[in-house]
C-alpha cells in the first residue's frame, strides 16, 4: 500500500511537485504519465529517500517516509531510470551487494539469487561481468535485484526507456507477472502504450500536479470511441467521435488527408494535460509494435497505432 | 548498522580485488621514481636527522602513499555517483549514513594498507627494512582514516569529476610536497613550520617515521590526527545526508 499526502517539493525557481496526494491498495499496478520535467521522478526520488520532500509525506505500508526511513526503505525495490548496476562486477555479485544492503543472511541471498535470476531469465548468466550483458538483460537484472529482498512495493522508474519494441514487451510481460505475485507497483513512464497495456489505473501528471486519474478505460471513455486526425499544412489535429459511423460520415472538408482509428491513452492525455499542440518530442509515443502503423505523421502531436485505419482521399476540398 | 558497513565494504573489496593486477603496478610507480631519484640517485651520501636519507625518505612515502590511496575512495565513490549512479542503491537502502560512511572508510583504509605493503617491499629491495611495530600500524591506520573521512566528506560535495581533480591538486599534492614527507619540517623557517604544523600529513610522517625508526612515540601526533579524522568522520556522514538534493 502507498498513501502520498500533500507530497510536495520545491527548488529554488521551480515547484517540481505541488501537494500530491494519492492511495495505491496492495496488489495495483499504477501508472504515472507525464512529459519530460512533469514531475514522475521527483515522486519517486522522494518516495524512495533520494530527494528529501519540502512538504508533505508519504506512507509505505504504513511506515512514513520522513519518520521511519528505514523501516519504509525495507518495503520497497526500485529500478530507477538510469542503468545503475554495478559493470565491473558479475551478476552475482550484484544481487550478493544488494542482499546484504537488505539484511539479507547469506543462504537466504543464496537460495533467492537462484530463484530469481531464474524469474527474470538470467539463471545462466550468474557468473557474467555485467558490462557484458545487454541492453534488456541489464534492465531485467535490475528488476531482479529490487527484487532480491522480496519487497511489497516496486517503484520502476521508466523501466522500458531506451529498449527496443521486442525487449519492451518482454519487459512488460515480466511486470505483470511481478504484479499478478501479489506486489504493488509504482510506474511512471512516458511510453502511453505501457501505461495503457499494464497499469491498473493511471494519473496524469503535468507540470507537478495530477490533472486526472482514473483506470485507462475510463480515461479513454471520456474523450470517445472513434478518431480522425486530419492533417492540413503541417499541423495535425484530432476529432472524437462517440461511433465509427458518426467518424465515417465526418466531412473533413478541406483536409488533404485523414486517418480513421480507434481513441487510445494517448488521446485522453492530450486531452487532460492541454499537450496537444506541443512538439513530438515533449511527449514520445512507444513504436506501434504490433497495432500496425498508421499514415498521418506530422511534427505536431503523435498518436498511437490503436486499431488506426487509412481512409485517404475521402476528402472534401470546398 | 553492520549489514549496511559490509556490503559498501565488500562491494568496494571485490572491486579492488578485481583491479588488483592493475593496481599493485601503480601504487609502485610513484614511490619507485621518488626512491630512485631522490633516495638513491641524489640522496645516497646525504644524511638526515642522523639517518641515511633513504631510511628518512620511507617512512615519508608510506605516510604519502597511505594518504593518498585512502583519499582515492573518492574517485571511487565519485564514479559510483556520477558515473555509474550505485550510489542512489545505497541512498534507497534501509542503511544508516553513519554505516555507508564506515564501509567507504574502511575501504580507504584497506587500500591504504595495501599500498603501504608495496612500498615496504620496495624499501627491503633498496635495502631498507623499518621497524613494523604496532605504533607503526597505528599511525598509518590513523592517517587513513583522516584522509579516507575527508574523501567522502568531499566526494559528497563535489558536483562532478572536475572538481574531485581539483580538490586532489589543492589539497592532496601540496600535503604530500610540503608534510615532512621528504624533507624535516625542522629545516623550514618557524613561519611555515607553524603552518605546516596543522597538517594531518605532518603528523602522520613525524608519528609514522618515529615508530619505523624506533623513535620516542609521538603521542600528541596520534592525539591530532585521531582528533582530526573524528571531526571528518563526522562531517563526511553530515554530507552524505546533504547528497540528498
Amino acid at each position: 500500500m502507498i498513501k502520498i499526502d500533500k507530497l510536495t517539493k520545491n527548488y529554488a525557481t521551480l515547484e517540481a511537485l505541488k501537494a500530491v496526494s494519492l492511495h495505491i491498495p496492495k496488489g495495483e499496478l499504477f501508472a504515472y504519465l507525464g512529459p519530460n520535467g512533469a514531475g514522475k521522478t521527483t515522486t519517486i526520488r522522494m518516495l524512495t529517500g533520494l530527494t528529501r520532500p519540502t512538504s508533505g509525506t508519504a506512507f509505505l505500508n504504513s511506515y512514513d517516509i520522513r519518520k521511519d526511513v528505514l523501516s519504509a526503505k525495507q518495503q520497497y525495490g526500485l529500478v530507477p531510470q538510469a542503468v545503475n548496476l554495478d559493470q565491473e562486477l558479475t551478476v552475482s555479485e550484484n544481487l550478493k551487494i544488494h542482499g546484504r544492503l537488505y539484511r539479507m543472511t547469506r543462504k537466504n541471498i543464496q537460495n533467492r539469487m537462484s530463484d530469481i535470476l531464474s524469474y527474470v531469465e538470467l539463471s545462466d548468466y550468474t557468473d557474467a561481468l555485467v558490462r557484458t550483458l545487454s541492453g534488456g538483460m541489464k534492465r531485467r537484472l535490475m528488476i531482479a535485484r529490487a527484487l532480491m529482498h522480496e519487497p511489497a512495493i516496486l517503484f520502476l522508474d521508466e523501466p522500458t526507456v531506451g529498449l527496443d519494441a521486442n525487449i519492451r514487451r518482454k519487459v512488460w510481460a515480466l511486470i505483470k507477472k511481478i504484479q499478478q505475485s501479489g506486489t504493488t507497483i509504482f510506474l511512471t513512464t512516458h511510453y502511453i502504450e505501457e501505461a495503457e497495456f499494464l497499469a491498473h489505473r493511471v494519473a496524469f501528471l503535468a507540470k507537478g500536479s495530477i490533472v486526472t486519474m482514473d483506470t485507462p478505460r475510463n480515461l479513454i471513455d471520456r474523450q470517445g470511441k472513434w478518431a480522425i486526425d486530419r492533417i492540413s499544412g503541417d499541423t495535425l489535429d484530432t476529432l472524437y467521435f462517440a461511433s465509427r459511423k458518426e467518424a465515417e460520415n465526418f466531412n473533413a472538408n478541406g483536409d488533404v488527408q485523414y486517418t480513421l482509428r480507434r481513441v487510445n491513452l494517448e488521446d485522453a492525455f492530450i486531452a487532460m494535460t492541454g499537450k496537444k499542440t506541443e512538439p513530438a518530442a515533449e511527449f514520445t509515443s512507444a513504436p506501434p509494435s504490433h497495432h500496425g502503423s498508421h499514415k498521418g505523421h506530422s511534427a505536431h502531436g503523435s498518436h498511437g497505432g490503436h486499431g488506426s485505419q487509412s481512409v485517404h482521399g475521402r476528402h472534401k476540398t470546398h | 548498522m553492520l549489514h549496511g558497513m559490509t556490503a559498501i565494504y565488500t562491494r568496494e573489496i571485490l572491486l579492488l580485488r578485481r583491479r588488483l593486477p592493475k593496481q599493485i603496478p601503480s601504487w609502485s610507480v610513484s614511490p619507485l621514481l621518488y626512491l630512485i631519484a631522490f633516495g638513491y640517485a641524489m640522496g645516497r651520501e646525504v644524511m638526515v636527522d642522523g639517518q641515511p636519507y633513504m631510511t628518512f625518505l620511507i617512512p615519508g612515502l608510506v605516510a604519502m602513499s597511505s594518504m593518498t590511496q585512502a583519499f582515492a575512495i573518492a574517485s571511487e565513490i565519485n564514479v559510483a555517483r556520477f558515473y555509474w549512479h550505485i550510489f542512489e542503491e545505497f541512498q534507497a537502502a534501509p542503511i544508516s549514513n553513519l554505516s555507508y560512511v564506515l564501509g567507504e572508510v574502511m575501504a580507504g583504509v584497506t587500500r591504504a594498507i595495501l599500498s603501504v605493503l608495496v612500498i615496504l617491499l620496495l624499501g627491503a629491495l633498496f635495502g631498507v627494512t623499518l621497524s613494523l611495530n604496532p605504533y607503526f600500524w597505528l599511525a598509518v591506520i590513523l592517517n587513513a582514516f583522516v584522509f579516507a573521512s575527508l574523501a567522502v566528506a568531499l566526494a559528497m560535495l563535489v558536483k562532478s569529476h572536475a572538481d574531485q581533480s581539483m580538490l586532489t591538486s589543492f589539497i592532496i599534492t601540496p600535503m604530500a610536497f610540503l608534510g615532512g614527507t621528504f624533507f624535516p619540517i625542522a629545516k623550514l623557517p618557524i613561519w611555515a613550520q607553524k603552518i605546516l604544523y596543522f597538517l594531518p600529513l605532518t603528523h602522520a610522517a613525524t608519528a609514522i617515521r618515529s615508530a619505523a625508526l624506533n623513535l620516542r612515540v609521538e603521542w600528541m601526533s596520534y592525539g591530532i590526527l585521531l582528533i582530526i579524522g573524528m571531526v571528518f568522520f563526522y562531517i563526511a556522514v553530515f554530507c552524505v545526508e546533504k547528497a540528498k538534493d
